[in-house]
């Protein structure tokens, strides 16, 4: 693991691998798209109005991946001080943020037509929204110090914290969730989907991951080029 | 080990002498909860009903605001004056300082809220069997909510951040602790699952006295680097 902490070494592999997930991400999107709000069926209750789950559900999946990639490499950073893992999880945060606020805001737009109403504090909805919040004490508290490492190590044990505390606060939202409302009408669309409806679904589930590992490594690249920025300043006028 | 303990103790004196020399700032808490209860019956209207459904709910959120608000400046005293580098030099692990700081902080404010909540649940209408449900669930959701907090002021202790920000950090953390904190109370009131809301802020006590520490302890070797 430590051979990819040399920035040099990594950015090879990274510049290597990024055109491909590119290219891939922007010739899937459009496939994707087609498929998913054209030549898929149409849902027999929800009619058209179900094709939004074609990014609400990729846009919550990544939500949760990107949370593990922005722990896991806090921990990698705290652990073994690798460097580069604690840029990545950095670069990773707003990606998430993103993700999160995409998923809420299309289920909330899903959900008016469906439930009659904007939003229904919901398990699922619930534990998203905390989520989020989670997301945005990470990024604020990373640039909270003058001291940008200071910033970047609080930012890691408070993404480790993050990490112990989700299982906790999906699984005591769920408890409040069935203690509050027994019945949960949220049921997607039952136990099952046609596979018609499934594949472009996973497409765009791809597409989004592609999306993602270039976006974040575009992140990744700049922050690294930024750090070495202002050592090279701070070399200069020390 | 004597040694530990007796650090341990020491320590324990110092801070209890220090916040009891000054009373005010530790009843601000309790003064916040009952203030922030006396304005819920002004806020929604003083119809019994309405204030018998959601008092234990609300006294919950405000002691959990109480407890965040005074958790805030838990260490930036002693980084202010250079007693956290020395508590880092002597034979305590800084884990063991943050867990003796953060009961010795739990007596001082924590215990207070839990004893007064019987009066807030009778100013908010609330039924009898409440009256000891909810000190019950306070005493052992709070110093839940001071472990919480107390990671949230080490990570922004030294920061020229506002109050806010810690807010932010901590609140999202201290959600299972409100979930089950309520609903151990709420269950008395003709809900369901009291003893095993009960049996988990009981498990959510342990588990942060045992984990928590160790985040504080981490939090504050950064900001004493």
């Amino acid at each position: 693991m430590h051979a990819y902490a040399n920035p040099l070494r990594f950015q090879r592999i990274a510049d290597a691998i990024r055109p491909w997930t590119t290219f891939l991400a922007l010739a899937l999107f459009p496939v994707g798209l087609v498929w998913a709000l054209a030549v898929a069926p149409a849902d027999y209750q929800q009619s058209d109005a179900y094709r939004i789950m074609y990014v609400h559900v990729p846009a919550a999946w990544m939500s949760m991946f990107t949370y593990l990639v922005v722990g896991g490499g806090s921990a990698v950073a705290l652990i073994w001080r690798h460097p580069l893992a604690e840029i990545a999880a950095r670069a990773a945060a707003p990606i998430g943020a993103c993700f999160t606020a995409i998923a809420l805001v299309t289920g909330s737009i899903w959900g008016k037509p469906m439930w009659g109403t904007w939003w229904v504090w919901d398990a699922r909805l619930t534990s998203v929204l905390i989520l989020f919040f989670l997301y945005l004490g990470y990024i604020a508290l990373y640039d909270a110090f003058e001291d940008a490492s200071r910033g970047a190590r609080a930012a890691s044990i408070l993404a480790l914290v993050g990490l112990v505390n989700i299982p906790i606060v999906k699984f005591s939202v769920d408890w409040w969730n069935t203690l509050h409302q027994p019945s949960s009408v949220l049921r997607m669309d039952g136990p099952s989907m046609p596979p018609s409806m499934l594949w472009p679904l996973l497409l765009m589930a791809l597409v989004f991951k592609l999306y993602m590992v270039s976006v974040l490594l575009v992140r990744i690249r700049t922050e690294t080029a930024e750090r070495r920025i202002s050592a090279l300043r701070g070399a200069e006028t020390a | 080990m004597s040694g530990l303990v007796g650090a341990a103790l020491a320590l324990a004196r110092r801070d209890l002498m220090l916040a009891l020399r000054r009373p005010g700032e530790a009843l601000l808490p309790v003064l916040f909860l009952l203030t922030g209860t006396a304005l819920f019956p002004l806020g929604v209207g003083p119809g019994a009903e309405t204030l018998a459904r959601i008092g234990s709910g609300v006294i919950w959120v405000l002691a959990l605001f109480a407890v965040t608000v005074g958790t805030d400046r838990l260490w930036a005293a002693d980084l202010e004056d250079g007693s956290l580098e020395q508590l880092e030099l002597g034979i305590l692990p800084l884990e063991l300082v943050a867990l003796v700081r953060c009961l010795v902080h739990w007596l001082v404010t924590g215990l207070p809220l839990v004893v007064i909540s019987p009066l807030l649940a009778l100013l908010m209408q609330q039924p009898p069997a409440v009256l000891l449900a909810l000190p019950a669930a306070l005493l052992l959701g709070t110093p839940v909510l001071i472990m919480i907090g107390a990671i949230g002021a080490a990570l922004l202790v030294g920061s020229r951040r506002s109050q806010a920000l810690t807010a932010l950090l901590v609140l999202p953390l201290q959600i299972p602790a409100l979930i089950f904190g309520v609903g151990a109370v709420e269950a008395t009131t003709g809900g369901i699952g009291g003893t095993v809301a009960y049996l988990i802020l009981g498990a959510l006590l342990l588990g942060s006295l045992a984990l928590a520490p160790f985040a504080i302890a981490a939090a504050l070797r950064l900001a004493l680097e």
